[in-house]
């Protein structure tokens, strides 16, 4: 049969003109094999026996024959290989309704669970170690300070920018510090730091129940009578709704600072200047909508983290997707938020 | 006669539309060590999350002294719960909580114990399990086996009616196997415990068990009950048999 394994399709097409009863091969002057030579012997067993071919190997190694019987000695399940099928479309389609039905509704008693909890909370009796929100605080807190000073810097920057580009064609380049005020407190200082948090603290909450949750953490607790969203879920929201807003209104600062640099250095625009026109430019209000922003967007991310976090599997794996979902559905609902904010807003003149 | 402790009747567990296992009737009476055994995949902690009430049946009932587990409030359920202690595989300590915090929190949560007073019990609880001087060690800091005593302890802190234990000896070398296994005879011999423990690990189930079922991972229900080492000598199951007797010559 040549040097090396000979190709199974083109032995079987010989065997099929052939018209065989039996199939003796020889094996005495078999040299070095491996499993490729094995997985060959095996096909043609099994080609052999669905054709009523008798299949006798001579003189090969122990070995191979042992391998051989080893294969075959499992039976074989036969609902076993995964359904791989591709269904039709509206089949798929009903499937897929019937998953986002179940998502819709595990998110609503999420929800549901979380109003109760925090009802608990007002009377008092929710369950959670104040030590835990310190933490979770000055780890959503001061720590993102460093992250959140760069980023709002820069959009304080790259607005003051694409501003000054057009303001100057008309001559009103004074006009890029109520541009920039205005644009940090109301919109970009808000979903700045919202998405920065979705990215930083939703994914982190994520990872931390699901491996929670892989850890058994979560059904000790349950156990216990110890709601997990009492315990793990109230600490972590509090403390994004508490940090949000105060991060918010230092992204608006930095902002500020931001287009400050710009205009200083690129527009003759004298410090003082820039200053009484952004404060000319900017009430209280403005700072409110943004706060009011932050804090809706800080229950938006510890929602969509906690969420993710607490529908984690039971495997490693499964811990990462939990983290993906969380910074997905965390920025997908901070942007829809910001937008129906601030139709919002403009329907109710804020 | 003893006392039922939990009845199980005609208990179908199911992922959705994926029977693990049915028709399940069994009794654990009052003071018994039971071993749930089988092989991987069978459903043992499925079962076990089952009358942890963590999993609703698909089918049947589970009845805690005749209270059946899924009519009653959600009050009750979770009251009845609360008297049950639970070791799972990994220990499942909570990850941010030290030992002694561990043992503290449900104390805290369900008694109105002084601090000072609660601190001791855990110290207690840490030393029946061998674990004093860690009291102030996170869960990732101690070995796997210390883990798992530390969850022992954690499950003796609102000294429970039942124990229930998830593969104790998992990951655990043939010692601390052996020491885990006496630590469960003793307190169950101090205490007057019910135990329920969910293993495949042949030393420790004739060492402690009292009485057994066998979950079948093909017929997808039990296929024996009764005292492992009677069953070894008189059940003429051969799956069972080739079970219990492996590295028996």
């Amino acid at each position: 049969m040549g040097n090396t394994v000979p190709e199974l399709k083109s032995v079987i097409r010989q065997l099929d003109k052939l018209d065989c009863v039996q199939l003796d091969l020889q094996g005495e002057q078999l040299g070095h094999w491996d499993s490729r030579f094995v997985l060959f012997l095996f096909e043609l067993e099994k080609y052999c026996k669905t054709h009523n071919i008798l299949l006798n190997l001579l003189d090969f190694p122990a070995a191979t024959q042992g391998l051989l019987k080893q294969a075959s000695a499992f039976p074989v399940r036969e609902s076993g290989q995964k359904n791989k099928h591709e269904l039709p479309f509206l089949a798929q389609l009903g499937q897929d309704a019937l998953v986002f039905y179940k998502q819709t509704q595990t998110m609503l008693t999420f929800v549901g669970e979380v109003c109760f909890s925090s009802l608990r909370l007002l009377r008092g009796k929710a369950c959670f170690r104040q030590r835990d929100l310190w933490l979770v605080m000055q780890d959503c807190g001061p720590k993102a300070l460093p992250i959140v000073t760069l980023i709002s810097l820069l959009v304080g920057l790259i607005l003051a920018f694409v501003g000054a580009m057009q303001l100057k064609m008309f001559g009103a380049q004074i006009y890029v510090a109520n541009l920039v005020g205005l644009g940090m407190a109301r919109e970009m200082g808000a979903m700045m730091t919202a998405i920065i948090m979705a990215g930083r603290t939703g994914a982190a909450f994520a990872s931390q129940l699901g491996s929670m949750q892989v850890n058994e953490e979560i059904d000790a607790l349950k156990t216990l009578g110890i709601s997990p969203v009492d315990f793990l879920v109230l600490p972590r929201m509090l403390a994004l709704i508490f940090m949000l807003p105060l991060l918010c209104l230092y992204a608006d600062l930095m902002g500020i600072l931001g287009g400050l640099m710009v205009c200083v250095t690129l527009l003759d625009i004298s410090v003082v200047e820039y200053l009484i026109q952004t404060k000319g430019a900017l009430d209280l209000n403005d700072f409110i909508a943004g706060l009011i922003k932050s804090s809706i967007f800080g229950v938006l991310v510890a929602l969509s983290g906690c969420l993710s976090g607490m529908q984690c599997g039971r495997s490693s794996s499964s811990v990462g997707d939990a983290a993906t979902d969380a910074v997905v559905a965390g920025i997908v609902s901070i942007v829809v938020a910001d937008a129906t904010l601030t139709v919002v807003y403009q329907i109710i003149d804020f | 006669m003893k006392q039922v402790h939990i009845e199980v009747k005609d208990l179908t567990m199911a992922y959705d539309d994926f029977i693990i296992q049915q028709q399940l009737n069994f009794s654990i009476h009052k003071g018994d060590i039971f071993i749930v055994m089988g092989g991987n995949g069978c459903g043992k902690s499925t079962l076990l999350r089952h009358l942890l009430a963590l999993k609703k049946p698909a089918q049947g009932e589970i009845f805690y002294q005749n209270k059946n587990l899924w009519q009653i409030s959600e009050q009750q359920r979770k009251k009845i719960m609360r008297a049950n202690g639970v070791m799972y595989q990994s220990g499942a300590l909570w990850s941010s909580l030290t030992l002694e915090e561990n043992i503290a929190l449900p104390l805290k949560e369900y008694t109105d114990l002084p601090a000072e007073e609660i601190k001791g019990l855990a110290y207690l609880k840490l030393a029946l399990v061998g674990l004093v001087g860690f009291e102030e060690y996170y869960p990732a800091e101690i070995s796997g086996g210390m883990k798992k005593r530390a969850g022992l302890a954690r499950a003796l802190a609102l000294d429970p009616d039942i124990l229930f234990f998830d593969e104790p000896s998992a990951g655990l070398d043939p010692e601390s196997a052996k020491l885990l296994d006496d630590l469960i005879l003793s307190i169950q011999d101090s205490l007057g415990t019910t135990i329920v423990v969910v293993t495949h690990d042949l030393p420790s189930l004739f060492a402690i068990g009292t009485d057994s079922i066998f979950l079948d991972p093909i017929t997808k229900t039990m296929i024996a009950q009764g005292a492992p080492k009677k069953l070894l000598a008189e059940c003429s199951n051969p799956v069972v048999q080739r079970f219990l007797s492996r590295g028996v010559k």
